[in-house]
């Protein structure tokens, strides 16, 4: 028997695409063997970073004494901003706006000043606290509750409008205006942020960063040196958990160590000390949302005025896209015949927010779906109804806000689909009937739908690069711009590439992501990774295929068109060579056999002057019932049940998305109910650590929790084998939870007044809007 | 008295004598910078995030017992005669996976990956304990570790199906009864004694030699589960030298019943306490289970949680609803005071230097009273009090006989609520008293806002569980209470 037989007789390589593939590192996450940052063994005479932060919110420095610092045992140099070597800025957009070490003056409380450059890690920690800084503090603006009308923005605010919003409000047989506070997220990361710097010849630094964005932090570690970028090489394999906070904060971390290992010409390390990870780097932007919105007695939506106003922090980082994505998400999935949104992106003396999976869409949507409440109080009908009258349609009913015509609608048969999976209407019943008995516990259900516009709104980075060689054994080593943060991008795109090949996943070495070997990528963010990335490691794996194809018909004098991938082989013509064998002869009659990939997302297109354009590609629809119980006299609750369907196009990797879905899900909740960032008087975060911010643990996952993927799903779209992005519409499912327990606090009056349950829902909110509803019935 | 000058333990399957050892040196340091292990991971540095879970065995009565701790609080002075067992034990030599690794893989129980070995070695204990775990067996088990990515379902998935697999090949199973020997061959009764003056790091070879090194260093930090103490070196870099480890001191680990009264040694940790306690007084047992996470309660003692005087500390208010006494020590000599009468002030105890807190006496409500203890938080598990309320309340002909009711989270020291138990003594039990009860709380409390709750929400829900425990004695039939596990 031929050793190729077993081979020739496959029918289906292993690790294809539309396959259950675990995670490429899970033997290695379960036995402690995947190497993060902080694991990689240290070169002798390894220094360690550590910030120091200010402790005022906002101030001039008057003056600064770090002598006890420099002479504290172990350490080795301080920076200050005048030490960084090339432009001391970090910022992303370019505005200017924001140092690696604060120069004058301070924006906020824990804003790092100066950097220690220590022996050890706890040297560094120690010495960081003998500092004696002088300020003259300045009046800081801390809540943009007390934002005055000319507060300043950090950056230009965006408009949506489409039609004649205020005739149409004024004419509008009824309106409602309200305000609705929307709290911040910390992205709690379990790996906290980390750089590690290696100084290399010609002035050359190699950085190990913990980063979504390794482009950016080549860029801005190449600006604060002041050397071109080719001098510097990031690199990446995997992170312990972005979520968006390592798209632009790990800019920080990169520059003060690579400053640092070029000037003592030793490898630095700098990892944050979790209270200094959350007090010093962005998170999720709060939001003020002012809404005004008129409809008829049958609940239609006839109008919507919304007002966006973030606490953006004291410099614009991505502020500019996140407030916008806020607005390209104040519908949801609901058709407004006359609408206008603005965002107001406030300069406060906080840290500076920033990317947080949703990007501001879910601060959008919880506008919409805000009002969608206040309809239906008002005219007395169940929430559900007033969403399902106001979805969007065909013609007429088919423009969002920005004039991008919804083609790809599927929200109604998804919530149609749910809602009879779920058993809404009987539970419904069920929970009516159960509150009439229960004057304590009281029980609430709630349906919502997620519509998500995927694409990054600034055109320019939906494009990506990859790099695929194949070897002469028949091997492929794959690179990628995207970055692995336990999302199971680089599993999926190594799905692709053994696809292509047909051969089985294992051939494919899955590795690290440099700048080195993709240049110029884009953020692995926007849930853009797999689309992306995909489609340019497919175009790579095809740009060798092509030529393997002409290789073969020039070689076997057969047609192109006879010439068939198959699991391990290739048909040419009558025959079946071995994809090894192929590759080898291939090798021998000299054919290149490494590719660069490319892809730039088609259709796309968005002119922000005007609010007008194409911005996503698609769109990514979900759905999720949710049903709570709340405690009455406590405002404690608990999530009792969760049905959620999603669809994710033909998925490449159903039990990694699936995993996207039940863990954004998850995280969403957990933004809305009991994840609270409290800043104090002094502008100081008051929650900084696991102990005082309380992210979701096992036991506040529902009781009963079904997830499902729409398996008739398919992207309308030609992307990488019709499916679709998964990392962050999930995330907005949440809201379900927000609407179980406004729903159940409803009901202590009899579902006649919106209870206007503000988010973080934690129980203290919940509890008051009890009290608030039950006074509310008092005076009626 | 026999000393030694170093700390011995059993790490995985090597055994490590150290006398070079910072009195605050942690455990998850030692790992990860001098043995490079570093499949133990920092996530926080303060014992609420679980990634640094590892698994300490100490004998206990000449049995092994192996329990999750917190690497990044735990001190290395604090693990004399104990077995370490990190992740990297777990593989077997043929480099295939133990069951719950193999779970979790399966269950695609990771993403990220950077809280999984935190997890493994959590489900390890549960795997090693409980074979065929329910789901509040698995949850209890996971309150201390957190996952950003997953959402746990698939962890719980993975859990489930690694009870299901059996132990024959594991290596803690296996080597049982040699680690017990070597274990029992390290305890040699001697003190340990490293380093001088600020360096000083002591363990104490018994309760009587506690009680003479207090009188000796009387300024010591006394670390028993250093769940607190920990936080204090890994926050606040505070040198706690000299100091005593009494975590291992068994004549403080006793817990007996006598006389219709508890006696809790100083030493015993809340997972120890948790049997008897929850079968002589079930809502003590249901508060212990909301007390941080288990690795938490696997380290943290009710003596320390008295001790430290933190004015919300979970267990003093319940405890002086009770009227527990605490036996305090100082060299031959003992008082016993009412515990209530033990926190003066914010940050003052009634402790003089050179005392220790010894034991606690916790009488048994008598027949006829009714006691419950009930915790507010943002999060319902591993989280820290926003509002407590213990209520141990008798009721004698329709009329309350004695009223003794405690809050914490309300005052900056646990407190009773005199005006509240006056407006109750004597008056029938009835919804109008229970309403001038509730009003008195504004004569005893004036909670302060913080980022836990405000101080509205403090008082409003202070009289709430108030109501709630007037309504449990009147309508049994309507749910009062939210239950994670119905059947429980």
């Amino acid at each position: 028997m031929n050793k190729h037989q077993a081979q020739l007789d496959r029918k289906r390589i292993s690790g294809g695409v539309a396959t259950d593939q675990r995670h490429d590192s899970a033997h290695k996450h379960v036995t402690g063997e995947a190497v993060y940052i902080d694991d990689m063994p240290e070169p002798a005479g390894t220094l360690h970073a550590c910030l120091g932060l200010s402790t005022v919110a906002h101030g001039d420095i008057l003056a600064m004494d770090l002598s006890a610092v420099r002479a504290a045992p172990g350490v080795v140099d301080v920076l200050t901003a005048s030490d960084v070597p090339g432009v001391n800025d970090l910022s992303p957009t370019g505005l200017h706006d924001e140092p690696v070490l604060a120069e004058g003056k301070v924006h906020f409380f824990g804003q790092p000043v100066f950097a220690v450059i220590a022996e050890t890690r706890e040297a560094a920690r120690r010495a960081c606290r003998l500092a004696k800084i002088d300020y003259a503090e300045l009046p800081a603006l801390i809540d943009v509750a007390d934002a005055g009308p000319d507060a300043p923005l950090v950056t230009k605010p965006l408009t949506l409008l489409r039609g004649e919003v205020e005739i149409a409000l004024g004419e509008a047989p009824r309106r409602i205006r309200g305000q609705m506070r929307v709290g911040g997220q910390d992205h709690f990361y379990l790996e906290g942020q980390i750089a590690f710097a290696m100084p290399g010849e010609d002035g050359d630094v190699l950085v190990h960063s913990s980063t979504q964005h390794p482009s950016e932090v080549q860029h801005m570690v190449a600006h604060a040196l002041g050397v071109s970028s080719h001098a510097v090489t990031i690199e990446v394999r995997r992170m312990g958990g972005g979520f968006g906070g390592k798209e632009t904060q790990a800019n920080q971390f990169a520059a003060i160590a690579a400053i640092a290992a070029k000037r003592l010409k030793r490898p630095v390390k700098i990892r944050p000390d979790r209270d200094d990870d959350m007090t010093a780097t962005g998170k999720r932007h709060d939001f003020l949302i002012d809404y005004d919105v008129g409809f008829d007695d049958e609940g239609n939506i006839l109008a919507a005025d919304f007002a966006y106003a973030a606490r953006c922090g004291f410099s614009a980082d991505l502020s500019g896209p996140v407030t916008d994505r806020a607005l390209f998400h104040c519908d949801n999935a609901y058709f407004y015949p006359a609408v206008r949104a603005v965002s107001r992106p406030l300069y406060t003396n906080t840290v500076s927010n920033t990317a947080f999976r949703g990007f501001g869409g879910p601060q959008g949507m919880v506008g919409a779906e805000r009002i969608i409440d206040e309809v239906a109080f008002a005219v007395g009908k169940d929430p559900l109804d007033i969403r399902k009258l106001n979805f969007y349609g065909g013609p007429g009913r088919d423009t969002t806000p920005y004039h991008q015509t919804v083609e790809d609608n599927v929200v109604e048969r998804i919530v149609a689909e749910l809602e009879e999976s779920a058993a809404y209407a009987r539970r419904r019943r069920e929970i009516a009937a159960f509150n009439k008995n229960s004057p304590v516990v009281k029980r609430g259900l709630a349906l919502t739908p997620v519509k998500f516009g995927i694409s990054f709104t600034a055109t320019h980075f939906n494009q990506a690069g990859a790099l695929v060689h194949v070897y002469t054994d028949g091997s492929v080593h794959l690179n990628h711009g995207g970055t692995e943060m336990g999302q199971g991008l680089y599993v999926k795109v190594a799905q692709v590439v053994a696809e292509e090949f047909q051969i089985d996943i294992d051939r494919v070495k899955i590795t690290a992501t440099t700048t080195g070997k993709v240049p110029n990528t884009s953020a692995t963010a926007a849930s853009s990774g797999s689309d992306l990335n995909g489609m340019a490691a497919q175009d790579a794996a095809r740009q060798i295929k092509t030529r393997l194809i002409d290789f073969a018909a020039d070689r076997y004098e057969v047609p192109t068109d006879q010439i068939v991938f198959l699991p391990g082989r290739v048909r040419v013509g009558n025959q079946e060579i071995a994809f090894d064998d192929l590759i080898h002869q291939a090798y021998m009659a000299r054919v290149q056999l490494s590719a660069a990939g490319f892809y730039k997302t088609p259709k796309i297109h968005w002119d922000r002057d005007k609010g007008q354009g194409h911005p996503f590609y698609y769109f990514a629809y979900g759905a999720a019932c949710a049903e709570v119980s709340v405690d009455t006299l406590t405002g404690e609750y608990m999530v009792e049940r969760v049905d959620i369907l999603h669809e994710v196009g033909r998925s490449l990797n159903p039990a990694i998305d699936l995993g996207q879905i039940e863990g954004g899900f998850i995280q969403g909740m957990g933004w809305l109910t009991t994840e609270e960032l409290v800043w104090d008087k002094k502008g100081r975060l008051a929650t900084h650590a696991p102990s005082t911010y309380k992210i979701p643990l096992a036991s506040d996952r529902p009781k009963i929790f079904n997830v499902a993927l729409a398996d008739w799903a398919e992207n309308a779209e030609p992307t990488v084998h019709r499916s679709k992005a998964v990392g962050e519409p999930p995330f907005m499912l949440g809201m379900a939870v927000l609407h179980a327990l406004s729903d159940a606090v409803a009901s202590v009056a009899g579902h006649r007044l919106c209870p206007r349950l503000d988010a973080p829902a934690t129980p203290e909110r919940v509890l008051m809007a009890v009290e608030r509803v039950r006074a509310g019935q008092a005076d009626a | 008295m026999k000393t030694r000058d170093e700390i011995r333990f059993l790490l995985n399957g090597t055994e490590v004598a150290l006398s070079d050892i910072q009195t605050g040196e942690t455990l998850l340091d030692y790992l990860r910078l001098r043995r490079r292990l570093t499949g133990t991971k920092e996530g926080c540095a303060e014992g609420d995030c679980g990634a640094c879970t590892v698994l300490v065995g100490r004998l206990s009565g000449g049995v092994l017992r192996y329990e999750s701790v917190n690497a990044c609080i735990r001190f290395l002075g604090s693990l004399d005669c104990c077995h370490v067992v990190t992740v990297e034990h777990l593989k077997r030599a043929d480099g295939s996976l133990h069951p719950v690794q193999q779970a979790m893989v399966d269950f695609h129980g990771s993403q990220c990956g950077f809280c999984t070995p935190g997890f493994v070695m959590s489900l390890y204990a549960l795997w090693m304990r409980e074979p065929g775990p329910g789901e509040q067996a698995i949850e209890k088990a996971l309150q201390g570790n957190l996952c950003r990515c997953t959402g746990y379902e698939a962890i719980v998935r993975a859990a489930r199906a690694a009870g299901e697999i059996s132990s024959v090949g594991d290596p803690l199973v296996e080597e049982r009864d040699s680690v017990t020997s070597r274990l029992a061959a390290m305890r040699d009764g001697a003190r340990v004694e490293i380093g001088e003056g600020r360096e000083r790091l002591i363990v104490p070879a018994n309760a009587d030699d506690l009680a003479a090194i207090l009188e000796e260093e009387p300024k010591a930090t006394i670390v028993a589960g250093a769940t607190d103490v920990g936080l204090w070196v890994t926050k606040f870099m505070r040198d706690i030298g000299p100091v005593v480890f009494i975590g291992g001191l068994e004549d403080l680990h006793g817990i007996e019943e006598a006389d219709g009264m508890l006696r809790i040694g100083a030493g015993v940790s809340y997972t120890d306490a948790f049997d008897l306690l929850s079968r002589r007084i079930p809502a003590l047992g249901a508060l212990i289970e909301r007390i941080g996470g288990e690795q938490v309660r696997n380290m943290g003692t009710l003596g320390g949680n008295i001790a430290n005087g933190s004015p919300i500390g979970d267990t003093p208010p319940p405890l002086i609803a009770l009227g527990a006494r605490l036996v305090l020590r100082k060299g031959g000599s003992r008082r016993t005071i009412p515990l209530e009468t033990y926190f003066i002030d914010y940050g003052k105890q009634d402790r003089m230097p050179g005392e220790f807190v010894e034991a606690i006496e916790l009488p048994l409500p008598p027949e006829g009273t009714r006691f419950s203890v009930w915790k507010v938080s943002k999060r319902r598990d591993e989280d820290i009090t926003a509002v407590l309320g213990a209520f141990n309340v008798s009721v004698e002909n329709g009329v309350v006989t004695s009223a003794r009711i405690a809050f914490g989270g309300m005052a900056a020291t646990p407190r009773r609520a005199t005006a509240v138990e006056a407006a109750l003594t004597g008056r029938s039990w009835n919804a109008d008293t229970l309403e001038q009860a509730v009003a008195a709380l504004a004569e005893d409390f004036s909670p302060i806002s913080d980022m836990r709750a405000s101080a509205n929400y403090r008082l409003v829900v202070a009289g709430n569980l108030l109501r709630r425990f007037f309504l449990e004695g009147v309508e049994g039939h309507v749910p009062l209470m939210l239950s994670r596990h119905e059947a429980a």
